[in-house]
């Protein structure tokens, strides 16, 4: 069901992990769908010198966790925002349909980092472009 | 690489062919496979087969030989009982009662209902998955012409009080099915003192293939037909029979069934050495389901904090088979209904793990599971947000 990509980043993920006095944080998810990541990022001169998640999901959210942070670091904050979840996906040898809602957590996980930064900044956050309907209202919406 | 041991722990998914049973089945795709329904030799030896076999069947239910019918397995014999009785029964009355809890074979039949006119009552279940029979007999009303409720259930491994549930079906003049695809073999049955009007069972969940199953069906039950066609079964489901697949049915049922009472104690021991041993080394574990009123073979466990799929990848690749209420390996994104109706809470629904045993199953087996599951589980708490090591403060307690 996965590619030997997913399966590599599931079994072995890279940047696991909580930054100490991070620069940026997004949480993205809601636990009734059944996942949630937490993306920590530190920030010098515009650029991710590092990034690391926690997540709780299924292999393609760990897996999609763990490359979203690897294409993220050492880019500009204006490349990191143009990492979508496309790329991620592709980055990953592709997910099965229903799992592709992953790769975009994992878009919107980057997103809500790169906006907790610019917001500790005093700077004013991105736009998404594509908001996405990962609800985390009362009732939240399982389905991408 | 290394290959690894397989270690089978999804029994109530499906169970390897015995090989006694493979060896009753062989002939009938080769030197035996004449169609019952032809005059020459050949055909009246698979005629004879199957007749045989009805009569096993019907022997384990405590039926008679002709109430008992072949089909394709427990999704047709449940379609059939309940669209069946449905439909003949429509003059009578448009109201069905089944559980929360029970297979989709029933529940997405029923919905089917709906939208033909049927109104449904979804009886809620109590913690531990069991339906109250006084809820049962509220739910009653004088337009009830069916009553489904599973005899036990593939996720949690509940058993149903199906005796008494069948005594009020019985006192309504109500027909009375039950779903028995995961009991067979771990109950001992006997559809006359339990009220059964109807019962499915399938073959590929007792040892036998998969692809056939049976519908009993009590003798004066008014049913329609499902399968149009031929003469088959007494003119009641039509297409050439699976001869292979029936005689199969019927060695394994004989198997399954001869000694219930030692396979209990047997599996249920295994079973209570790996439920103990994920207990006692696991923290934030629960186990889900009745505590005794359950399959001897099933375990199902909530692990918080972390979600079912990317357990069963890494059991997998230790290879553990198990299955899963979280919604990641079905097609769907919320836990599975059953987790919900015994009213956990989604996320503590998503970490639940189900490990059923069958015969094969080991003591060394179940070490192996202890000695995986808790590193698996430390990993993937590691990684999760929701978890934290102090303890209490992402805890559900549940």
């Amino acid at each position: 069901m996965y590619s030997d990509k997913v399966m590599d980043h599931f079994k072995n993920p890279r940047n696991v992990g909580e930054i100490e006095n991070p620069d940026g944080v997004g949480e993205v998810g809601n636990p009734v769908c059944g996942d949630i990541m937490k993306i920590f990022i530190t920030v010098k001169d515009n650029i991710i010198t590092d990034a690391k998640f926690k997540t709780f999901g299924c292999g393609a959210a760990i897996a999609s966790s763990s490359m979203a942070t690897e294409l993220v670091k050492g880019k500009t904050l204006e490349e990191a925002w143009e990492v979508s979840n496309k790329a991620v996906a592709e980055a990953l040898e592709g997910l099965p349909p229903i799992k592709m809602h992953c790769s975009v957590l994992a878009e919107e996980g980057i997103h809500k980092a790169i906006n907790d930064y610019r917001k500790k900044q005093g700077l004013p956050e991105w736009e998404e472009k594509n908001p996405h309907s990962h609800d985390h209202g009362e009732e939240p919406v399982c389905e991408h | 690489m290394e290959k690894k041991h397989t270690i089978y722990l999804d029994h109530a998914a499906t169970t390897p062919v015995k090989p006694a049973v493979m060896d009753v089945m062989r002939p009938y795709f080769t030197e035996h496979f004449g169609n019952p329904s032809s005059i020459y030799g050949i055909a009246r030896e698979s005629k004879k087969a199957i007749e045989a076999t009805r009569a096993q069947v019907a022997k384990v239910l405590g039926a008679a030989p002709d109430e008992i019918y072949f089909t394709s397995g427990g999704s047709e014999s449940d379609n059939w009982a309940i669209k069946g009785v449905a439909f003949a029964n429509r003059k009578k009355g448009n109201h069905i009662i089944t559980s929360a809890i029970e297979h989709h074979a029933v529940l997405h039949t029923c919905q089917y209902l709906e939208k033909e006119g049927f109104t449904v009552t979804y009886l809620p279940v109590d913690p531990s998955g069991l339906v109250d029979p006084q809820e049962l007999e509220k739910a009653v009303t004088d337009k009830t012409i069916l009553i489904s409720i599973m005899y036990a259930n593939n996720e949690i491994g509940t058993i149903e009080p199906i005796a008494e549930l069948g005594a009020i079906a019985r006192k309504h003049k109500i027909y009375f099915h039950t779903d028995a695809v995961q009991a067979i073999g771990n109950v001992p049955i006997d559809v006359k003192s339990q009220n059964i009007d109807l019962l499915s069972l399938s073959a590929h969940k007792f040892y036998g293939p998969k692809g056939c199953g049976a519908l009993y069906i009590r003798k004066g039950v008014k049913i329609d037909n499902l399968i149009h066609g031929g003469g088959q079964e007494n003119r009641r489901r039509a297409g050439t029979e699976n001869i292979a697949g029936i005689t199969g049915l019927g060695t394994a049922i004989e198997l399954a069934t001869a000694d219930i009472k030692g396979h209990n104690v047997r599996i249920a021991a295994l079973r209570d050495r790996l439920l103990k041993g994920i207990l006692e080394t696991i923290p934030y574990a629960r186990l889900n389901g009745h505590p005794l009123k359950r399959l001897p073979g099933n375990l199902n466990v909530s692990f918080e904090f972390i979600e079912g799929e990317s357990m069963l990848l890494w059991l997998d690749d230790e290879g553990i088979c198990g299955s899963t209420g979280s919604a990641c390996t079905s097609g769907s994104l919320e836990p599975s209904h059953v987790m919900l109706a015994i009213g956990l809470p989604p996320e503590v629904a998503h970490g639940s793990l189900r490990l059923t045993l069958g015969d094969a199953n080991t003591e060394q087996d179940v070490d192996r599971v202890l000695d995986v599951l808790p590193k698996v589980v430390a990993k993937l708490r590691e990684m999760s947000p929701l978890y934290h090591k102090t303890g209490k403060e992402g805890g559900c307690n549940v």
